[in-house]
């Protein structure tokens, strides 16, 4: 062995995650300490329902912290595992089923809660090896079919669940009414005060969310972890450095089944019922977006992707609201696409100024024509109001101008130059004109259009999500 | 070396289908020997290697270590029994750390549990230091290379010969008895060559492992081999000191061709 003191050192490769370090726009959350990033989140979520009584807000919070849980548990076989498992809500569903039979009038049970989480952990663990089974044999796309058709059996199981070999189970498609509320050895909880939203289930919620987060940080950091995610990196070669992989799959996927069931659990002591059609592959979409958005492999992440996708999808709910984050995605791209930035000023102050004379133009033919505005308008459709021709009844306009719009940006696309500038002025008034008319007054479809552009948008600019860990796939 | 060899294959074959990749082989390794496998592409070395450490079980023969059979035992249970190997085409986990990579294939031999792990009893964070630094004198045997600012970063931003030198220490992570070296020199420059040479019988040495290893560079097995062994289309064509081999006619034929053994 040569001692050379140059050989074997390269000091860029040394100094390179200082180099990335400097260019992230989030390196700051990575220095704090984790235990403070969780103390702080903790305290934050905790002081809401003290700040205000607005059952709203509070059940926000509480749905906040659901899907918290159940990204927190698809990161472990999705994150750590590297098993894309598409059958994950069948577990969130299976836990608020369980409750439901075991607290509830259905069969007279009316088991105390931590009871049924235990319970519920214990099923949902084995339920997870058995759905686990298949990753053995199968990996990737493969695999992940196969889960969804376990999801799909779980469907038609609760389903039709109304007469199982003769047993009325699950109620149907009628599902299972009249849960009792979350209890602690006979001390209730009810749903809600006077019709106001019980506060106090944000604390349990805030329990498990750090039980859970603890146990699941304390099992990342082993050498369970440290072997789960040696298995996502190459699964022959972790069999052969000693680990038994099948039964790390198996428990990745335990890991994630009991705590999307105990999750369940949680939500349907807070809800009347349960029925098969709350547990649908848009609510797993959306876990996996809040994953993949938060960076798949980190738990900070996963928790900060839930915050950000339901926060966004409910802030979205208000026309307003939605509004702003509209122009504002538009005045982002702009800046992000146009080089020189001051192009981008230059483009909107022509779009302002054709609205202008636009608006001049349709308000001269019929004053109709500009009277689109709801006088109960927010403020960014008052101040568009001005430039911006909104028909009182747009009609027929509608469609064309959504179709217009999608021609202008196709053949924006193609053309160069100047010409480019030229038609993004038109293109934008026309974005503001569809805006207004058809996508504001639709806000449930549009605020799943405006997350989709939201993860499109980061997944360009950061694949691995917020806060993941960088993926590098070199042989 | 006691006279129970610690490696013994009894007339074992592997066929996928109608190809037979080995043939009825016949190969002992005793303890503490370096024994080189060679033979041209394609002639069955790394099929040997994937038998004996069980990723493919092999359909006719026995395999044997410390006398015992482990024809039909899953890959890990064969590590943790003391067979560690290394890759020819590299398999490091990538996006773990230096350190990670290292420990993690501690796996087979530490025992802290789901509970123990999440309740983090003094003896699983014991178990976890001793990993830890387990980890770090096996990246010490490389010198300077592997250690110091080195263990935090992923494998990704190793070097090529890095990658290969951190794929050894992996292996002797899992603390075997017996080490599988697949082309350990492929692709390193001359020096990194003569360096592999001399740690090969380095880790000898100071690990006690008994070695055997796949190698094409000829000097590279000149330099390390007790014994070699060279392997055409699945059958053994010679055995012996590397002088015997290396002047054998069929393995010269089955390198060069039948005219070059003419000539000679």
């Amino acid at each position: 062995m040569s001692e050379g003191p140059a050989i074997g050192r390269d000091e860029w490769v040394a100094r390179a995650d200082e180099i990335i370090e400097r260019h992230r726009l989030l390196g700051l959350a990575d220095r704090v300490p984790g235990w403070a990033r969780l103390l702080a989140f903790v305290v934050a979520v905790a002081a809401i329902p003290l700040i205000t009584d607005d059952g709203y807000v509070n059940s926000v919070v509480f749905d906040t912290l659901v899907f918290c849980l159940l990204a927190l548990g698809l990161n472990v076989a999705v994150g750590w595992g590297g098993l894309l498992d598409l059958g994950y809500i069948a577990f969130f569903g299976f836990g608020a089923y369980t409750y439901a039979i075991l607290s509830s009038d259905k069969f007279g049970l009316h088991l105390t809660s931590p009871l049924v989480l235990v319970i519920v952990l214990v099923l949902g663990a084995l339920l997870g090896f058995l759905v686990g089974l298949p990753s053995w044999r199968l990996v990737g796309d493969y695999l992940a079919i196969v889960t969804l058709f376990a999801y799909q059996i779980f469907i038609s199981v609760v389903t039709n669940g109304h007469d199982l070999f003769g047993v009325d189970l699950t109620g149907g498609v009628n599902g299972i009414s009249n849960l009792d509320p979350f209890d602690v050895f006979g001390f209730e909880l009810p749903v809600s005060h006077r019709g106001i939203f019980n506060s106090n289930y944000v604390y349990v919620a805030l329990v498990l969310f750090v039980a859970v987060f603890g146990a699941l940080h304390l099992i990342n950091h082993s050498r369970i972890g440290r072997a789960w995610r040696a298995l996502r990196e190459d699964t022959l070669a972790a069999e052969l450095m000693g680990m038994p992989t099948d039964w790390l799959k198996l428990l990745a996927f335990a890991f994630g089944a009991s705590v999307a069931a105990m999750t369940g659990s949680l939500f349907a002591s807070l809800k009347i019922g349960v029925f098969p059609e709350t547990f649908s592959l848009t609510l797993l979409i959306t876990v996996y977006a809040m994953l993949i958005l938060g960076g798949v492999g980190s738990q900070t992440g996963a928790v900060l992707g839930a915050v950000v996708v339901y926060v966004f999808l409910e802030a979205l709910r208000n026309a307003d609201v939605s509004g702003w984050v509209f122009y504002l995605a538009v005045v982002l791209a702009l800046l992000y696409l146009l080089r020189p930035r001051w192009m981008v000023g230059v483009v909107l102050a022509a779009t302002v100024a054709f609205g202008f004379v636009a608006h001049a133009v349709a308000g001269a033919i019929d004053e109709s024509w500009t009277a689109g505005a709801p006088p109960d308008a927010g403020a960014v459709t008052r101040a568009l109001d001005v430039w911006v021709a909104i028909p009182a009844s747009p009609g027929d306009a509608k469609p064309v101008a959504y179709v217009v719009l999608i021609a202008l940006l196709l053949v924006s696309t193609v053309v160069t130059g100047v010409w480019r500038y030229a038609l993004l002025v038109p293109t934008l008034y026309l974005a503001a004109f569809v805006w207004e008319t058809v996508l504001a007054p639709q806000p449930d479809v549009t605020r799943f259009a405006l997350l989709g552009a939201l993860l499109v948008g980061i997944m360009i600019t950061r694949p691995w999500g917020i806060l993941g860990e960088r993926r590098v796939e070199i042989v | 070396m006691s006279d129970r060899p610690l490696l013994e294959l009894r007339g074992v074959s592997m066929a996928f289908g109608g190809l037979r990749c080995l043939d009825g082989l016949d190969l002992h390794v005793g303890e503490g020997e370096i024994v080189s496998v060679i033979g041209p592409n394609g002639a069955g070395k790394t099929t040997l290697f994937n038998l004996i450490t069980g990723v493919y079980e092999p359909t006719g023969g026995d395999i044997l270590f410390e006398g015992r059979s482990i024809k039909g035992l899953p890959p890990h249970r064969i590590t943790q029994l003391g067979i560690a190997r290394t890759f020819q085409t590299l398999r490091l986990f990538l996006n773990m750390s230096v350190r990670e990579n290292v420990m993690a294939a501690a796996y087979g031999h530490t025992k802290a549990g789901v509970f123990r792990s999440m309740l983090r009893t003094p003896g699983m964070r014991r178990e976890e230091k001793e990993i830890r630094e387990l980890a770090e004198k096996r990246l010490a045997f490389f010198g300077d290379r592997l250690v110091g600012y080195r263990w935090d970063q992923p494998a990704y931003s190793l070097s090529y010969a890095n990658r290969r030198r951190l794929e050894i220490a992996r292996a002797t992570a899992t603390n075997p008895k017996l080490l599988l070296l697949d082309e350990p020199a492929a692709g390193m420059n001359p020096v990194e060559t003569r360096e592999i040479t001399e740690l090969i019988a380095k880790l000898r040495e100071e690990g006690g492992y008994t070695i055997l290893v796949i190698e094409h560079d000829m000097h590279v097995v000149e330099g390390i081999s007790d014994r070699v062994v060279a392997l055409d289309h699945g059958v053994k064509i010679a055995e012996g000191s590397f002088e015997e081999v290396a002047t054998d006619p069929r393995v010269i034929e089955a390198y060069l061709g039948a005219r070059a053994v003419e000539r000679t």
